[in-house]
C-alpha cells in the first residue's frame, strides 16, 4: 500500500470550492481579514482559473436588478423570484442579494469583463433582469481577482474535500485529499464557508455513451455541498425543489437569448404554441398559474403535456424570430446587415457557453436563420442557485429577516461556524452567477465578523481522530488491493463495486422512482418508498466501493455524496404530500397543490448521533407586505 | 468525445512546468502519459466540451469530436484564443464554413484589482460590503424603511 502523507493547514476562515460563491468570498474575506490579522484559505478540487459551472464560460449574466438606473426596486426582485418558485421563497435571503448583487457586477466590468454596451452608453439587456456579455472568458476573470486579493499561496487546487470536521456541534474544518499527490489534508479553521456547487448525474442523463458528459449542469459538481452540511449536521431545506431546464434538444444549448432577446416562439410540430393552447391548465395551479412571467416550471409542464400528447417534437422558431427582426431593420441592405449580426449573437450565445451546441447545429447543416431546431426537457438537477432551490438553511441579514429566519450571522447554517453560499444556500433562487458571487461575499463577511466577535477556538482534532478519517477516506484502494485477485476482469468482482457502476445504479434507480425522464418526471409515495428500500441497498454497499488510482477514489466520493443528494431529495417529495412545481416533477398520487396545509417549506436534517433523517415544516414569512393579486401579475 | 489528442502536435508540454491540459481540466480527464509522453482524455464520457483543454494547449494538438451517440460526424469547430479575445471557426458537416471573432476581456492579464479602485472604509458591523455603497452606485445599501 502507498503511503499517503498527512497535511494539516491552519487557517482562520477556510473557502470551500472556488466557483462564483468561493471567488465572492474570497475577495471579500481578504479586505477584511487584513484589517483583523486573520488567515485566510481556499480550497477546490479543479483549477480555479476553470472551475465550476462557469467554466466554460457564459453568454449573459442573469441577476442584475439595476438600483443606480431606478430600473428596478429590491421588492420587484423578490416578487419576481417567489413567484416563480410557486410561493416558496426566504424574502429575506432574496433580497440581501439583490441589494448587494450590482455592486459585484460593477465589479466584474472593472475586473475587465466586457459587458454589452448600447449606443447611450448603457448595459444591453436580455429581458428585465439579464444583460449581455462577451463571457468567454468570465470565470478566468473573476477568477484572479479572488486570487489577487487572496495570495496563490493560499489556495489548494486539486485538493477534493469529504467532509466536514466537527468540533462538538461546532464546525472547525474540513479533510479531504490531493487529486495528484499522494497527500491527506485536514484544515483546521475558525469558520468554514461552504461553496461546493449543486449536484448532476444523480438521476440518468438522457444520454446513455459519450454524451452522458454533455449534461446541462457540469459532470463535475457532484453534491459536494450537501454531503458537507448534512454530515455537520445542518438542516437543510427545499431539497424538493429540482431543477429542469428546457433547452436545446441534446446538447443542451442555452434558450435564454432565444425567448428573451430575440423574442421567439416555441411551438410543437403541429406549429401550435402551447403556452397559448395549454393557457386554461394554468387555472389550476393559482394563484401563480396567473402571475407574468409564467413560473418557469410550469411552463415547462404546458410543453410537457403536448409532448405526451405525442405533438412532438417542440421547436424553437428560430427561423421566424431572425426573419422578423431582420424585416423590421428597414431596408433590404439593412435587414441584410441586421441578419449577419444577428447570426454572430446567436452562435456567440453558444460558443461562450455550451460549445456542443454549436458543433450539433454544424454537424445537422443547421443555420438558424434557415430552419427551427428541436428543443426539450433535460434531466433533474440540483442548482439552489438557478432556478431550484435546494440549499442549507440559513440566517437571514439582521435587518431584514424575521425572527424565525434569524440565529445572529447571516448565511450562517444552523451549525455554528458553517457559512453557506451559492448552490450550497438554499430558499434563495435566482442568484445565479452574479447573485453567488454577491452570496459569497455576504457569507464571508459574516464569517469573518464570527470570528472577530466570538473569538471562536480553531479546532483541537486528536491523532487518531485524523488517523481514522484518512483510513475512511482511502477504504476504496485498500478494498481494491485485497480483493483483486478474485478475478480476471477488474470490473467484475464479487466483492467490491467500482465508482462508475456504482453511479449507474443510483441514476437507474433515481431514474424509475424518484420520477427521472424516463417516467416524464412523475412518482408517487409508493414508488419513493421502494426508492428508499433500494437506496439503503445502495448505501450498505458503500462501503465496499473500490478505486485504483486518485482519479477514481475522486469518483468514488462524487458517488457517495450524490447518493445522500438523493436520498435528501426522496425524502423531501415524499413529505411534502402535494404536486407544486409540476414540470419538475409531478406526484401521481398528490396531483394538486395544497395551498392550505403545504405552502411552506419543507426541511431535512440528518442526526449526527443517531444518523436518523428529520423532517419538518417550516413557515413562509413574508418580509415585504404579503403580496396583492396585482403583486403577483408582476405588477 | 470529446476531446482528443493528435499525437503527432502532442509534445507533452515539455517545455512548461505543468502538463496545461492536465492542469485545466475541471473534470480531471486529461492525462499524460509518462512513456509516450502524450496526452489523452481518461473518461470521454464524463467530458463537458468546454474545450478549456482545447484553448490552453500549447500546440494546438486538442480538437473535439463531437459526441458519437448523438452528433453527426463530419463538423469541427474550433477555437484560436489570444489575450484579448477569441476567433471561432466553425466548419458544417456540409462544408460550409462560418468564422466568429468576439472579445474576451477589456483589462490587461492579470491585472484585476480587487477593489476595482473603489477603496473606500465601510464598518464589519452593517450591510455594506468592501467597495460598497461606491461600487453600487448608491449613496447607501439599500434597507427595509
Ligand atoms: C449550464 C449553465 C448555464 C448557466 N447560465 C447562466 C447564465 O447565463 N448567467 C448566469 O448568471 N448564471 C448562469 N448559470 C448559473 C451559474 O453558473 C451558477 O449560479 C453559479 O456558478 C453558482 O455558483 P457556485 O459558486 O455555487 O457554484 P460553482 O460556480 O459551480 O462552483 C462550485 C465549485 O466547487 C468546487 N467543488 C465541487 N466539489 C468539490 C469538492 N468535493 N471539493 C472541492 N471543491 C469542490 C468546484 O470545482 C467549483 O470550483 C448557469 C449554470 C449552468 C449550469
Ligand atoms: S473539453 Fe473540458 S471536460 Fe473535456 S477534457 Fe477538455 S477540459 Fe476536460
Ligand atoms: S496541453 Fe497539448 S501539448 Fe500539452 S500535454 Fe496536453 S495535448 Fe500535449
Amino acid at each position: 500500500m502507498v503511503d499517503f502523507k498527512t497535511v494539516e493547514v491552519e487557517t482562520d476562515l477556510l473557502i470551500l470550492g472556488g466557483g462564483m460563491a468561493a471567488c465572492g468570498a474570497a475577495v471579500e474575506a481578504a479586505y477584511w481579514a487584513k484589517q483583523h490579522g486573520l488567515k485566510v484559505t481556499l480550497v477546490d478540487k479543479a483549477a480555479v482559473d476553470r472551475s465550476g459551472a462557469v467554466a466554460m464560460g457564459l453568454s449573459a449574466i442573469n441577476q442584475y436588478v439595476g438600483l443606480r438606473d431606478g430600473q428596478n426596486t429590491i421588492k420587484d426582485y423578490v416578487d419576481y423570484v417567489r413567484n416563480d418558485l410557486m410561493g416558496v421563497t426566504r424574502e429575506d435571503l432574496v433580497a440581501n442579494i439583490a441589494r448587494h448583487v450590482d455592486s459585484t457586477v460593477h465589479l466584474f466590468e472593472k475586473w475587465g469583463l466586457p459587458i454589452w454596451k448600447d449606443e447611450k452608453g448603457a448595459y444591453v439587456h436580455e429581458g428585465r433582469w439579464q444583460l449581455m456579455i462577451n463571457g468567454e472568458s468570465y470565470k478566468v476573470i473573476v477568477a484572479e481577482a479572488a486570487k489577487n486579493a487572496i495570495g496563490k499561496e493560499n489556495i489548494y487546487e486539486r485538493v477534493f474535500i469529504v467532509g466536514p470536521i466537527m468540533d462538538g456541534e461546532r464546525c472547525t474544518g474540513a479533510y479531504g485529499f490531493s487529486v495528484r499527490e499522494n497527500t491527506f489534508y485536514v484544515f483546521k479553521a475558525k469558520a468554514v464557508v461552504t461553496a461546493m456547487g449543486g449536484a448532476v448525474h444523480v438521476f440518468k442523463p438522457r444520454s446513455s455513451g459519450e454524451g452522458q458528459g454533455r449534461a446541462w449542469y457540469p459532470p463535475w459538481n457532484a453534491g459536494a455541498s450537501t454531503f458537507f452540511t448534512l454530515k455537520a449536521g445542518a438542516e437543510m431545506t427545499c431539497q424538493e425543489v429540482r431543477f429542469i431546464p428546457v433547452r436545446f434538444k441534446d446538447a443542451y444549448g442555452p434558450v435564454g437569448a432565444w425567448f428573451l432577446l430575440f423574442k421567439s416562439r416555441a411551438t410543437n410540430a403541429l406549429g401550435e404554441n402551447y403556452m397559448e393552447t395549454r393557457k386554461p391548465e394554468l387555472e389550476n395551479w393559482l394563484p401563480y398559474g396567473h402571475v407574468k412571467p409564467v413560473p418557469a416550471n410550469l411552463r415547462n409542464y404546458l410543453m410537457l403535456l403536448d409532448v405526451m400528447a405525442g405533438k412532438g417534437p417542440i421547436l424553437m422558431r428560430t427561423e421566424e424570430a431572425i426573419q422578423k427582426i431582420a424585416a423590421g431593420s428597414g431596408d433590404d441592405k439593412a435587414a441584410k446587415k441586421k441578419l449577419k449580426e444577428l447570426e454572430s449573437e446567436a452562435w456567440e450565445d453558444f460558443l461562450d457557453m455550451t460549445i456542443s451546441q454549436a458543433i450539433l447545429w454544424a454537424a445537422t447543416n443547421t443555420s438558424p436563420e434557415e430552419k427551427p431546431s428541436e428543443i426539450a426537457a433535460a434531466e433533474p438537477y440540483f442548482i439552489g442557485s438557478h432556478s431550484g432551490a435546494s440549499g442549507a438553511w440559513v440566517s437571514g441579514p439582521e435587518d431584514l429577516a424575521p425572527a424565525e429566519y434569524f440565529w445572529g450571522y447571516e448565511n450562517m447554517s444552523t451549525v455554528r461556524g458553517l457559512f453557506c453560499a451559492g448552490d450550497a444556500s438554499g430558499a434563495s433562487s435566482h442568484k445565479f452567477s452574479s447573485g453567488s458571487h454577491a452570496e459569497g461575499r455576504i457569507a464571508a463577511k459574516s464569517a469573518i465578523r464570527y470570528i472577530v466577535n466570538e473569538k471562536p477556538k480553531a479546532a483541537a482534532l486528536d491523532a487518531a481522530r485524523i488517523e481514522a478519517l484518512k483510513a475512511e477516506t482511502y477504504r476504496p484502494f485498500e478494498t481494491f488491493q485485497q480483493f483483486k485477485g478474485a478475478t480476471t476482469q477488474p470490473d467484475v468482482n464479487p466483492n467490491f463495486i467500482r465508482p462508475k457502476m456504482f453511479q449507474m445504479r443510483l441514476q437507474k434507480l433515481m431514474d424509475e422512482y424518484a420520477g427521472g425522464v424516463t417516467t416524464q418526471f412523475t412518482t408517487s409515495e409508493t414508488l419513493l418508498k421502494r426508492g428508499l428500500e433500494l437506496l439503503a441497498f445502495l448505501k450498505e454497499d458503500a462501503a465496499k466501493l473500490g478505486a485504483t488510482d486518485l482519479h477514481e477514489l475522486m469518483r468514488c466520493w462524487e458517488n457517495v455524496h450524490r447518493m445522500y443528494q438523493a436520498e435528501a431529495h426522496v425524502r423531501s417529495i415524499m413529505f411534502r404530500e402535494e404536486t407544486r412545481w409540476p414540470g419538475y416533477y409531478f406526484r401521481s398520487d398528490k396531483p394538486k397543490m395544497d395551498e392550505a396545509n403545504w405552502h411552506c417549506f419543507v426541511n431535512c436534517k440528518l442526526n449526527p448521533t443517531t444518523n436518523e433523517w428529520e423532517m419538518t415544516k417550516k413557515p413562509i414569512v413574508h418580509v415585504f407586505a404579503k403580496p396583492g393579486e396585482h403583486e403577483l401579475l408582476g405588477g | 468525445m470529446p476531446s482528443f489528442v493528435n499525437p503527432e502536435k502532442c509534445d507533452g508540454c515539455k517545455a512548461l512546468d505543468k502538463t496545461a491540459c492536465q492542469f485545466i481540466c475541471p473534470n480531471d480527464l486529461m492525462v499524460l502519459n509518462k512513456d509516450t509522453m502524450k496526452a489523452y482524455n481518461q473518461e470521454p464520457e464524463m467530458c463537458w466540451e468546454c474545450y478549456n483543454c482545447v484553448k490552453i494547449c500549447p500546440t494546438q494538438a486538442i480538437d473535439v469530436r463531437g459526441y458519437a451517440d448523438f452528433v453527426p460526424m463530419g463538423a469541427s469547430v474550433v477555437p484560436l484564443r489570444s489575450t484579448d479575445s477569441i476567433m471561432w471557426t466553425v466548419k458544417f458537416r456540409n462544408g460550409t464554413l462560418k468564422r466568429f471573432k468576439f472579445p474576451i476581456r477589456t483589462t490587461p492579464e492579470g491585472q484585476a484589482k480587487p477593489s476595482g479602485g473603489w477603496d473606500n472604509a465601510p464598518k464589519l458591523d452593517s450591510p455594506t460590503l468592501f467597495t460598497e455603497p461606491e461600487s453600487l452606485g448608491l449613496p447607501a445599501v439599500w434597507t427595509k424603511a
